[in-house]
């Protein structure tokens, strides 16, 4: 065999690879095994890309390679490993970002290099241009996008939507611009007019994702990482390379169904979440009116800590409040010590809970909670009018009523747990401060309904103290 | 038209198929870490950068392929890595919170009245 047979035939192994680790990473049992898969069919790729002629005889520039993956190894590593889970979207946000940035400057340079060539004449066939322009498109996007999802979720800026005049005719103008750049760049094959195209496509990034926010961001990360896959398979489209066509496709088809799952847990279409500047004007008049006006009901750690002794059923409904206080260890105690006397008690988990899909399951897991004790929503609803108390920790949209019976509000037709069917409902709550969507919850008036006000460990950690003491 | 773009396109619309048809049983409890792992998986644009590395030339396409190879390995790297530290929290079995947490706790699970 020759030796591009055999690098063929070893991207055809990762390939395998990674249609492997995907399908592993859908059973808890396999997952680790499906990433450490993953990773090692990517190494092999790695490895034998440098037995390529072009890359082996690339000399000083091998050796700029070299030190390229060297740095971004050094840097990526500890930043991976010291990451908080709290902050893990940001992260998986940034290492997208930073994919269809690679993705883009890999098809704009492919280009560059190909009417670079003194061998070149003519222009560069049709089809080959369009690929280079999807490839910066959609991967100039992704890096742009991304990057305002991370100041988003680090709280740079606002979490909410941002919107501004003219925003829709803004958008046309960049979105028809686009469009005009593209037939002409196809029509010239004009290098310059591919830097325009670069450009206008990291504008349209920001402005595609400033106006997105609340519980939506998660669904965006999602698109933007399907949005990454597909700049890598067209970036293989421009280099003829298989590999790249097929790990690309395969993160682009499986990202679009994840994001579609994840806007269908909320009740909306993807459109729909991606188009409507979400909540922005009820956060405007409806959210301080609520607060200030009505009384609420503040209960003390020891009424509570009494209540939940002597239920006999308690479903703690965690949300971002959680992860941000990292009270999964201290929830899990206080479970483990309600279930010592007796107590029945599971976790209650909506899908979009936190800033990810999942993102509750993986803090959970963290502090060893068992995945029995774990229930979906579907499975978590039916049980809710026989709970004795629903135990809000940090959570408060996934919660919110407002979803069934306000059709007016910004988060109507959004399933939700039905912690106000529990007999008690108790929120550990930071302040009275609406949740990430920026809506007031009615469940907090309701006469049932008793708060805790403060950092979810600190409450959580007196919630233990009073039923030991119970 | 060109036989080789049929080509890629033939194997683009398979992996389209095979991609959806793999995380369609994915339990939404696992989609985190579906995602930063499929994040991961993309990284693979490290090769495609290696490639451009090697044939470029001059000091624009070499600086575009030099940031090119460091933000692909970022992305691969880092997806990897931050992706087995989610799942590392996943291996914890029942038997291992067992053995930690005391024994009434076994008991009450069984026992609960309802």
């Amino acid at each position: 065999m020759t030796l591009n047979t055999w690098i063929d035939l070893v991207y055809l192994l990762a390939a395998i690879g990674f249609i492997l680790a995907l399908k592993g990473l859908s059973s808890p049992k396999f997952a680790r095994q499906g990433n450490i898969l993953g990773a090692a069919a990517a190494t092999a790729a790695i490895a034998i890309t440098f037995a390529v002629p072009s890359v082996r005889h690339a000399g000083s520039r091998l050796i700029l390679m070299v030190v390229a993956m060297v740095i971004g190894a050094a840097i990526a590593v500890p930043a991976a490993r010291k990451v908080k889970m709290t902050a893990m979207p940001q992260m998986v946000a940034i290492f997208n970002g930073v994919g269809g940035g690679a993705a883009a400057l890999v098809s704009f340079t492919s280009f560059l290099i190909l009417t670079s060539n003194d061998a070149f004449v003519g222009k560069p066939a049709v089809y080959r241009i369009v690929e280079v322009i999807l490839g910066v498109l959609i991967g100039c996007v992704s890096f742009s996008g991304s990057a305002i999802a991370f100041i988003k979720l680090q709280e740079l800026i606002t979490g909410r939507p941002i919107t501004y005049p003219a925003q829709q005719v803004i958008n046309a103008i960049v979105g028809l611009a686009i469009l005009g750049v593209g037939v002409a760049t196809v029509l010239t094959a004009s290098t310059a007019l591919l830097v325009v195209m670069l450009v206008l496509a990291l504008i349209l990034g920001v402005i595609f994702v400033l106006p997105i926010g609340g519980a939506d961001v998660p669904v965006l990360i999602s698109l933007l990482n399907s949005f990454t896959g597909l700049a890598v398979a067209a970036s293989g489209f421009a280099l003829d390379n298989n590999l790249l066509i097929i790990a690309g496709t395969l993160v682009g088809a499986s990202g679009i169904l994840l994001t579609r799952m994840m806007s269908k847990a909320m009740g909306r279409s993807l459109a729909n979440v991606l188009f409507s500047a979400f909540g922005s004007v009820v956060t405007a008049t409806g959210g301080e009116a609520g607060a200030d006006a009505r009384p609420v009901k503040a209960g003390t750690p020891e009424d509570i800590g009494v209540l939940l002794a002597y239920a006999r059923k308690v479903v703690i409904i965690p949300g971002y409040g959680l992860a941000v206080a990292q009270a999964q260890h201290t929830a899990r105690e206080l479970a483990d010590l309600l279930m010592a006397r007796g107590v029945e008690v599971f976790y209650a988990i909506h899908p979009v809970a936190g800033r990810m899909p999942g993102h509750m399951n993986v803090l959970l897991a963290e502090a060893n909670v068992p995945y029995d004790e774990l229930k979906e929503m579907d499975e978590a609803n039916p049980e809710m009018p026989t709970a004795d108390v629903a135990l809000v920790v940090g959570a408060n949209d996934t919660v919110n009523p407002a979803a069934n019976d306000t059709p007016g509000s910004p988060i109507y037709g959004m399933p939700i747990i039905h912690a106000d069917q529990a007999e008690n409902v108790v929120f550990l709550k930071r302040s009275m401060r609406p949740g990430f969507a920026g809506i007031d919850n009615e469940l907090l008036f309701n006469p049932k309904t008793t708060l805790l006000f403060g950092d979810a460990k600190d409450t959580l950690t007196k919630l233990v103290a009073a039923v030991k003491s119970a | 038209m060109n036989v080789g773009i049929i080509e890629l396109l033939t194997i683009f619309v398979l992996a389209a198929f095979v991609g959806l048809e793999v995380v369609s049983k994915v339990p939404s409890i696992l989609h985190t870490p579906l995602m930063s792992g499929s994040n991961a998986i993309h990284g693979i644009i490290l090769v495609g950068t290696m490639y451009i590395m090697g044939s470029a030339h001059g000091a624009v396409q070499v600086t575009l392929a030099f940031f090119a190879v460091l933000l692909a390995t970022l992305n691969i790297v880092g997806g990897f890595v931050v992706t087995d530290r989610m799942l590392e929290m996943f291996k914890a079995k029942p038997s291992d919170r067992a053995a930690k947490a005391s024994g009434p706790s076994d008991e009450g699970k069984g026992g609960s009245p309802s």
